[in-house]
């Protein structure tokens, strides 16, 4: 089991004591000492030193700080790390396997899906999640299900033809 | 945001004692609205008492009589994709489909999407008056910028609208809310739940503190073959509504047997008026009929400096779903407006 001592102090009044938290993070039992409003994404990045997770308006209103809890995408910045304790968090340094790239981070190389990368994590485990959901049948169902994700540098027609790539790559299978 | 204590209940009378004890003690379910405003400090609480472990209400069950109960606590994307849901009442699914993002609707609740504040620009800045905010303090809404405000339904002290998606839908299925306090259980009917402005705009709702929702049901008759939720909005989608509309139709022998026609986007609850259902009763499904019905809907509607636009878009709005619901299959994913 993994021990992480915050490196990140937020303002402490003495009334209010961290607690441990154990998550369960790209496969790792991880316990981390938090105070309750620390939220999943602050404890990631700031606490697990797992900064992949990207921070871009801490209001729901971007997706760049999306992970997977217990299989299905979820906004971190947006639940408190305490009220997911005992979860298994994915994050995007937890989705290549045995050292290969996931099949989605090789088709957003592929086709050129990023510019600056920032909200790139997020675009990757948001589409992990929407494949696993499988709704999608459509290019049409595809853009409308990743709307939650957005992209400053406007990459979003190649970030479509990536997705596009392994979900036509999965249905052959 | 403030510092809290955080507590996990995992029955109702823990959860009721915390609230009770705690000067400002909360609920928290889903999140996704609580913690956004308390990063803005909007909200403060002392404790967050967590709901999400309580047991019971993490379930859509059939009721005896026909219906369904959805759990407070089952998320919004689980409710919408639920086979009975989609069988059954493909409106309230298209209308919840149409709201926030997937991730969003993965975390979101039931019980907290009836009780998400509204998107006021006024109501999230903390230094302008607001009346709901800070009771008292004025409104600038009503001479501000006031595009995305109300035009049914307003006070002097609030032209806010009530964003939710599923609760449009919710109030043209004449759903009910099962509310369990430390008094015991009741009742509300869906229209009863939401409140108007009126002279106390703090209060969105008539839950009263430390209720928790448990569940919500809806009655048998869900107009699954004539439905429609169009959802109009500056973008395509992961935006509120500027107008949003709910059509169920009942169709016998070419007339229109039943109709429901709900608002969203357009007053501080989702809005509904008998007369223009009535209306169409025993009427041809036609543009014309339907039109009339927009006009009867919008009778009164009252407009300010820069949301006039609403009234016209409302009336086109509700035209075009009428008939889109005569052909479910014409719409698009999102609740976009048929090419
Ligand atoms: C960027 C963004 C875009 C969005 N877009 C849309 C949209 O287009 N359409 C739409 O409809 N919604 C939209 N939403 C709102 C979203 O649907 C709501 O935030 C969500 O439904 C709230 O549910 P929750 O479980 O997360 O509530 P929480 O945030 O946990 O709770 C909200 C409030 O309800 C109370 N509460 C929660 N559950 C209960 C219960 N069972 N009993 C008593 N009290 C309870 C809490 O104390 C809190 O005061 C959007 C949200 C965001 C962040
Ligand atoms: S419309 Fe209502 S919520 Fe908006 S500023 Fe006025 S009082 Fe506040
Ligand atoms: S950082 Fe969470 S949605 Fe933008
Ligand atoms: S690649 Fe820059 S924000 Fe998407």
């Amino acid at each position: 089991m993994l021990n992480y001592q915050s490196t990140y102090s937020p303002v402490l009044t003495k009334d209010f004591d961290t607690r441990p938290v154990t998550i369960n993070i790209n496969g790792k039992p991880t316990t981390l000492q938090l105070m309750p409003w620390v939220s999943l994404l602050d404890a990631l990045r700031e606490y697990a030193d797992l900064t992949g997770t990207k921070k871009g308006c801490d209001h729901g209103q971007c997706g760049a700080c999306t992970v997977i809890c217990d299989g299905d995408r979820i906004l971190s910045c947006l639940t408190l790390a305490v009220m997911k304790e005992g979860s298994e968090i994915t994050t995007i340094e937890g989705v290549a396997e045995n050292g290969q790239l996931h099949p989605l981070q090789k088709a957003f190389i592929e086709y050129d899906a990023f510019q600056c990368g920032y909200c790139t994590p997020g675009q990757i485990c948001s589409a992990i999640g929407m494949l696993k959901e499988g709704k999608a049948k459509t290019r049409a169902d595809v853009k409308e299900l990743m709307s939650g994700n957005l992209c400053r540098c406007g990459a979003n027609t190649n970030i479509i033809d990536a997705i596009m790539e392994v979900k036509n790559q999965d249905s052959h299978e | 945001m403030n510092n809290f204590s955080y507590i996990k209940a995992n029955d109702l009378p823990t959860a009721f004692g915390h609230v009770r004890l705690g000067d400002a003690a909360k609920y928290i379910a889903g999140g996704t609205n609580l913690i956004d405003l308390m990063k803005y400090n909007l909200t403060k609480a002392s404790s967050l008492v967590d709901i999400n472990h309580l047991v019971g209400n993490h379930d859509i069950e059939e009721l005896p009589d026909g219906g369904l109960r959805l759990g407070a606590f089952v998320r919004n994307a689980a409710t919408a994709y639920h086979p009975l849901v989609e069988e059954r009442y493909p409106l309230l699914s298209r209308a919840i489909l149409a709201g926030a993002s997937a991730q969003i609707r993965n975390m979101a609740t039931n019980g907290g999407n009836l009780l998400q504040r509204t998107r006021c620009y006024y109501f999230y800045d903390a230094n302008t008056p607001c009346n709901k905010r800070e009771p008292g303090s004025g409104c600038s809404a009503i001479l501000g910028y006031n595009r995305i405000m109300a035009i049914l339904g307003t006070s002097e002290s609030c032209i806010a609208v009530f964003p939710s998606d599923m609760c449009v839908a919710l109030a043209a299925l004449d759903a009910v809310v099962n509310i369990s306090g430390e008094d015991g259980e009741r009742s509300l009917a869906f229209a009863d739940f939401h409140r108007l402005p009126g002279d106390t705009p703090e209060l969105d709702n008539n839950l009263k503190p430390g209720e928790i929702i448990t569940s919500i049901d809806i009655p048998q008759k869900g107009f699954a073959r004539n439905y429609s939720y169009l959802k109009l909005r500056d973008r395509n989608s992961y935006a509120f509504a500027l107008v949003s509309v709910a059509t169920g139709l009942e169709l016998e022998n070419g007339l229109i047997k039943d109709a429901r026609i709900a608002l969203g986007g357009v007053a501080h609850k989702p809005w509904r008026v008998k007369e223009a259902e009535d209306f169409l009763k025993e009427k041809e499904p036609s543009a014309e009929n339907f039109a009339q019905a927009a006009e009867i809907i919008l009778f009164g509607a009252k407009v300010f400096e820069y949301n006039s636009f609403k009234v016209e878009l409302a009336k086109r709005a509700i035209v075009r779903n009428c008939m889109m619901a005569l052909n479910p299959e014409s719409q698009l994913p999102g609740a976009q407006p048929s090419a």
